[in-house]
């Protein structure tokens, strides 16, 4: 069994983090957007994984247990205001909530 | 066991990356499962089989779930599919690409400068993972079950939409 | 004590006036106005009692000292001696009719408080100004009396003309003070102290008679003098501080703040008399500014304008009596003038009160028989102005002062034939004043007849003016010359020259006759054919227009001062320092619109720029080690 590196791990979430992050800030549409959140939110959940492997301890599950809670919380309210956007302003554009400008 | 990770990490990589690139946001959502999944075989061979399981359960199970719960409930027509082909313009990608590069070109400087090597694939119970919960991390427990009262309260409240009762009589005129 | 008391009282005065005066019910203000000035006088009876009784050359009192830098410490100190007492005798006295005359004048008036309260203040300063010590406190009371001067010219300020007014005075007196500051520096600057008793001992140690240093410095006084007693070049505020209430007028621009310019130079008399070229020069501006003056009163109709050019040229008077020496005459002559020509002021103010404020002359008449007191009190004021001889006060101080401008010491033929034009210009206008006013048509008719309250003042005033010139008179009616023997201590006499002594006589029948045909002329004119004037003016217009605008001084001071002035100023509109603070605001406004810019209301801006922070903290990260 070949040692598998924590870089690599690393690596890999760093990777995803960016895809994600890339994902936010090039769609327009908020359910596009909350999604790509999600995917950021998954990869810190693996660095977290990854740390705790590292160290044999349970920390890092806890650690993403309570990511995932916090994930699982904000979808639900974040998908409650998207309806109540799209009952308002009848479109999916995030742009188009920009009455705070100035 | 490594060539696993770099498999399941590759296909990890690849549905993300068509997670952000489809127009039809039920294909991007089930790009994203496939993701999920492939994360969940990385936890496994990590040694945390906890974690995987609560990945597909919550994240695939239940979260990707709503959000096309909320999808199926906007009742999107075509024309949202050639709404994103307009906004998805090829130019659109240049600002976020060179900031991301930037930011990851940093992170693996960061993690290459780390030196810590160690081994990794130790399987971390699900015992100790509950001994731990109720353990040290009892008040995040708790915490995270007020979190999860605030959200639905937030998420009902939030959601409403306060509708017009007409009287019954006053119905039929309306039509 | 009595010294400190004479200024303090009407501070006192004013100071109730100025912070309870609205409260205090309407009975009270003049009794507080009035009453604080009637104690200043009384206070001036027992102080003059015990100078005169006890012979006593001076009372110094000091209240306690200003300040004491580097050598220069000025003090709160009063200086009492002769002249100083009959100036405060002629501010108290005079003041304390005024200030009665004014509690009826102005009892409809919505600032009476208001009124009182300034010309309290205007009379501690006045004090202060004639009893100081040293030159800083006569310069603090010149400037409060200047003060003093703009506030009750402005008194009615809801009116533009009159805040005019009293801004023209203001300035035009400031660019005299300038002169007359720069005047202290140099003096201090020689002397090392600014004590005027000092002062006069020490000035002819250190400048021989006709030194430059003497004379610049007399010059810069000069200038000082020139602006507050309205001689020429800085004679243009005068007329237009008739705006103000005719008390006002009576008050500040006949009796009191005008002739302190005549105190300043007796009082520096020491300094003048190094250099005589610069009495020269005192002389002929008052030659001068009372013949312009003369002539310009001939042509007004507005009743104020004239007794306001009459003042101007009676101070040229006693400008010309300084220039000649003749110290104690011009102080004279300033008592006398005081007394009459407060009492025409008030006659004059009555009057215009009487027929609902007309000041047009030639739109008066017939008020013989209407206004009883006011015509005989103006009968005998405007004889003394005119200098009607043996019974009025105004001949005998006039007389001495066209006497020894031909055979003083310094006399000159000019002076003496400038003032004889004088008289005979004054008596003219003076009585075509009167006969207008007075006699003939009643043009408009009298609305309210004055009583007791401005009667009289008016009476008293007339009794001093006549009575007042007996106290000194000329050789050929006895030589009794208290008062001069009086100021003797303190103004040096000055002698005739050789050849003159017996000619005194045939001198004054001159200016006896001079008075008298100017008063025939008046009446020829507007009595017996009112079209002669008429056809006058209009065949004359130019120069009639010439003489009615004050010889063209406002048209030139506007034309070569004022304009290039107001075009420099908009010129300079957007200097350095306005460009300084607009620029900060045109920064400012910018930096708000680059940053508003960063507030597109789009959420991914918003998460670019955090993402952009995050980068930019690793790199700090990074670089750091």
């Amino acid at each position: 069994m070949n040692e598998l590196q924590i870089s690599s791990g690393l690596l890999l979430a760093g990777a995803l983090f960016m895809l994600g992050l890339i994902g936010v800030l090039i769609r327009r549409n908020i359910i596009f957007m909350l999604v790509c959140v999600e995917i950021m939110l998954n990869a810190a959940g693996l660095a977290f994984i990854v740390a705790g492997s590292k160290w044999a301890q349970p920390d890092g599950q806890v650690m993403f247990i309570f990511i995932l809670t916090m994930a699982a919380a904000e979808v639900s309210v974040g998908l409650a205001l998207i309806l109540q956007i799209h009952h308002q302003l009848k479109t999916l554009d995030g742009d188009a909530a920009n009455s705070m400008k100035g | 066991m490594e060539v696993t990770f770099y498999i399941a990490g590759a296909v990890a990589l690849i549905s993300t990356v068509m997670v952000i690139t489809r127009y039809n946001i039920i294909h991007a959502l089930l790009y994203l499962v496939v993701s999920f999944m492939a994360l969940s075989v990385v936890f496994f061979i990590l040694g945390a089989p906890f974690a995987a399981a609560l990945e597909i359960i919550i994240y695939a199970g239940a979260i990707v779930v709503l959000i096309i719960f909320v999808i199926m409930m906007l009742n999107l027509k075509e024309e949202a599919i050639q709404q994103e082909k307009r906004w998805l313009t090829p130019d659109v990608y240049i600002g976020p690409a060179i900031l991301s590069i930037i930011l990851l070109s940093e992170l693996i400087y960061i993690v290459s400068m780390g030196g810590s090597s160690g081994e990794l694939g130790k399987i971390v119970d699900v015992k100790e993972v509950g001994r731990s919960l109720y353990g040290p991390y009892i008040l995040g427990v708790e915490l995270s079950g007020m979190l999860l009262m605030a959200g639905i309260v937030g998420a009902y409240h939030l959601g409403r939409q306060k509708k017009k009762v007409v009287h019954r009589f006053l119905e039929k005129i309306e039509e | 004590m009595n010294l400190l008391v004479t200024p303090l009282l009407p501070l006192l005065g004013s100071f109730i006036l100025i912070v309870a005066g609205s409260r205090l019910p309407k009975r009270m203000v003049p009794l507080v106005g009035a009453g604080s000035v009637g104690l200043s006088a009384i206070a001036t009876l027992i102080l003059g009692y015990r100078f005169i009784s006890n012979s006593l050359t001076s009372i110094d009192i000091t209240a306690w000292q200003w300040m004491d830098v580097a050598g220069f410490s000025p003090a709160i100190a009063f200086h009492l001696d002769a002249l100083s007492l009959i100036f405060i005798f002629v501010i108290t006295f005079v003041g304390f009719l005024i200030h009665v005359y004014s509690a009826e004048y102005m009892i409809d008036d919505d600032g009476y408080a208001r009124f009182f309260a300034y010309l309290n203040l205007f009379v501690c300063s006045m004090l202060t100004l004639v009893l100081a010590n040293n030159l800083v406190l006569l310069y603090f009371g010149w400037e409060g009396v200047g003060l003093c001067s703009y506030l009750l010219i402005g008194f009615w300020y809801t009116e533009e003309k009159n805040g005019y007014a009293a801004r023209k005075a203001f300035i035009v007196t400031r660019v005299g003070d300038t002169a007359l500051g720069i005047g202290l520096f140099m003096l201090f600057q020689h002397f090392n102290t600014l004590n005027i008793q000092e002062i006069a001992t020490q000035a002819p140690q250190h400048w021989a008679v006709g030194s430059e240093t003497a004379m610049i410095v007399s010059l810069l006084l000069l200038g000082g003098a020139v602006g507050k007693s309205a001689q020429l070049p800085l004679q243009t505020w005068l007329p237009d501080a008739m705006a103000g209430p005719s008390p006002v007028s009576a008050l500040i621009h006949a009796a009191t703040m005008v002739t302190a310019g005549v105190y300043l130079i007796a009082r520096t008399h020491a300094i003048f008399e190094l250099a005589p070229d610069a009495l020269m020069i005192v002389g002929i501006v008052g030659a001068a500014t009372l013949v312009m003056a003369g002539f310009t009163a001939l042509t007004q109709y507005d009743l104020k304008r004239v007794l306001a050019y009459s003042t101007i040229s009676q101070i040229g008077y006693m400008f010309m009596a300084l220039g000649v020496s003749a110290w104690s005459a011009a102080i004279f002559h300033f008592m006398i003038h005081a007394f009459f020509k407060a009492l025409l002021f008030l006659a004059a103010g009555a009057v215009i009160h009487a027929l609902h404020n007309e000041q047009d002359m030639y739109k008066m008449g017939g008020l013989k028989k209407k206004l009883p007191v006011i015509y005989w009190t103006f009968l005998i004021g405007a004889s003394s102005l005119a200098a009607l001889p043996l019974l009025t006060g105004g001949f005998y101080s006039k007389d001495q002062i066209l006497w020894l401008s031909l055979a003083g010491e310094h006399g000159n033929i000019w002076f003496f034939l400038f003032g004889l034009l004088g008289a005979f210009i004054t008596s003219i206008y003076t009585f075509r004043m009167l006969f207008l006013t007075f006699f003939g048509e009643e043009k408009t008719h009298v609305h309210h007849v004055p009583g007791n309250g401005i009667n009289i003042p008016l009476l008293i005033l007339a009794g001093l003016s006549t009575i007042g010139g007996f106290i000194e008179l000329p050789h050929s009616f006895g030589h009794f010359t208290v008062f001069s023997d009086f100021l003797k201590p303190v103004l040096p006499s000055i002698s005739i020259q050789e050849g003159f002594e017996g000619i005194e006589w045939m001198i004054q029948l001159i200016a006896a006759g001079v008075a008298i045909s100017g008063v025939y002329v008046a009446y020829v004119f507007y009595i017996l054919k009112p079209g002669l004037s008429v056809e006058l003016k209009s065949s004359a217009a130019d120069l009639n227009s010439f003489f009615f605008s004050g010889w063209g001084f406002d048209a030139l001071y506007d034309k070569f001062i004022v304009r290039p002035f107001v075009w420099i100023a908009n010129i300079n509109k957007r200097d350095i320092v306005d460009q300084l603070y607009e620029g900060l605001v045109w920064g400012a406004n910018a930096l708000n619109r680059v940053l508003a810019f960063t507030q597109s209301g789009i959420l991914r801006w918003y998460i670019m720029g955090i993402v952009i922070g995050g980068i930019l903290l690793l790199a700090l990260g990074i670089v750091k080690g």
